[in-house]
């Protein structure tokens, strides 16, 4: 991406920003709420417009965020069972998200972490190259932050890329950082 | 991508038709048949006088009954995020929305047409009557279907958005409702092809203006 800002309403939240990433890497984009993370994440998604400069992806994108898209009346099993007819997926990775004793469960009853473990179920079905991960630790226990970490790890292991907001610590190797706060306008 | 409307259309249908809280397809035939049967408890049991209105009521009460469910067509999916999972996916806004029209007619077209045979009874419609009003129901709900969601689609994120979609559909739905209540009238099997027609305008209309709006309201 080069070049690009966003605007929120009349603010201008950063400008003059450009960045590159390759096959395996992994970059964290940190700062403090309301600086425009969610909202680089969505550019660079193509789901809302940047106020100047350009994206340019290769391959499929794939997102996870507050919004994890997954009908609250069904059964877990179920609405996520609808994302593997569209994405024809056949591994979720299930068990080792701890999801595979919640299918039943209707996903309004599920707590914050495990409906995030659903969403990056969903993630994983989807196949993306690029995975953009809005918060992805938030609401997660010890042990569901760790595995998060090695999932991010594989993926990028395997050639994927990954661009994670959030401003707690996310141990990677490789992982570049960049601060937002450095292209405030 | 045709192999994604499947899916789509399934998951349209399980939450119009079946549909949890809001009581799905079966509101609306109940709204429906609840007004047929008043209307001749406020009118007086007059059998010429509601054999001669009884095909407009009809077609007030469907059109109402249309409206019911139009704060759950689009806005939950957008709230979801599921309309920003399916773009990431390459299915575009069109396509949901053209796909959730026709799901959106199937859980509330067919139900009133049957619907409407226990109501002609009610209101003492003879055989000729029920069999025009059955025409122009098939004629005419489909653009009623594709009117709500476009509407849904619009108001979608709005304070107050279902309260300002019923305001915003039947206005709307006036051409439908002249053409298709009017081919009642002495000669008037001219408004079932008017009200097709008006149908179709907003069948054409309606999976662009509604997806144009689903971008919009995602901001």
């Amino acid at each position: 991406m080069t070049d690009l800002a966003c605007r929120r309403g009349d603010r201008v939240l950063f400008r003059q920003l450009s960045m590159r990433l390759g096959p395996g890497e992994a970059l964290q984009i940190t700062g403090r709420n309301g600086i425009g993370k969610s909202s680089l994440l969505r550019i660079v998604a193509g789901l809302a417009p940047a106020f100047a400069g350009n994206v340019e992806t290769r391959g499929s994108i794939g997102m996870v965020d507050e919004r994890h898209a997954l009908d609250p009346l069904l059964p877990l099993g179920r609405a996520l069972g609808f994302w593997q007819r569209i994405d024809g997926a056949a591994d979720n990775e299930l068990a080792r998200l701890g999801l595979s004793e919640l299918l039943e469960v209707p996903v309004r009853y599920l707590s914050t972490g495990q409906k995030k473990r659903a969403a990056l179920a969903r993630l994983i079905g989807q196949k993306a190259r690029v995975w953009l991960l809005d918060e992805p630790l938030n609401g997660l226990d010890v042990h569901a932050v760790e595995l998060t970490e090695t999932l991010v790890a594989e993926h990028c292991a395997e050639g994927g890329i990954a661009l994670i907001a959030s401003h707690q610590p996310f141990r990677l190797g490789h992982m570049q950082a960049m601060a937002l706060a450095d292209y405030a306008a | 991508m045709s192999g994604r409307i499947g899916p789509l259309l399934k998951r349209d249908l399980a939450r119009l038709m079946l549909g949890g809280r809001g009581g799905g397809a079966v509101m609306p035939v109940l709204f429906f048949l609840s007004v047929a049967m008043l209307y001749p408890f406020a009118v007086g049991p007059d059998a010429p006088l509601l054999a001669r209105t009884g095909g407009g009521v009809i077609w007030v009460a469907a059109l109402l009954a249309a409206i019911l469910p139009l704060d759950r067509l689009v806005e939950p999916d957008i709230e979801m995020g599921m309309f920003d999972q399916w773009a990431l996916r390459g299915i575009s806004e069109e396509l949901v929305i053209a796909v959730r029209v026709l799901a959106h007619w199937i859980s509330f077209g067919p139900p009133l047409m049957l619907a409407a045979l226990p109501a002609a009874a009610l209101l003492g419609l003879d055989g000729e009557t029920l069999r025009i009003v059955e025409i122009g129901l098939l004629a005419g709900t489909p653009g009623l279907a594709a009117l709500g969601v476009t509407v849904a689609a619009l108001t979608a994120g709005l304070r107050g958005g279902a309260a300002l979609s019923g305001l915003l559909v039947i206005p709307m739905a006036v051409p439908i409702l002249i053409f298709g209540a009017g081919s009642l009238g002495i000669g008037g099997e001219s408004g079932l092809a008017l009200a097709g027609a008006a149908s179709l305008v907003l069948l054409a209309i309606a999976p662009f203006a509604g997806g144009a709006a689903v971008r919009a309201a995602r901001g």
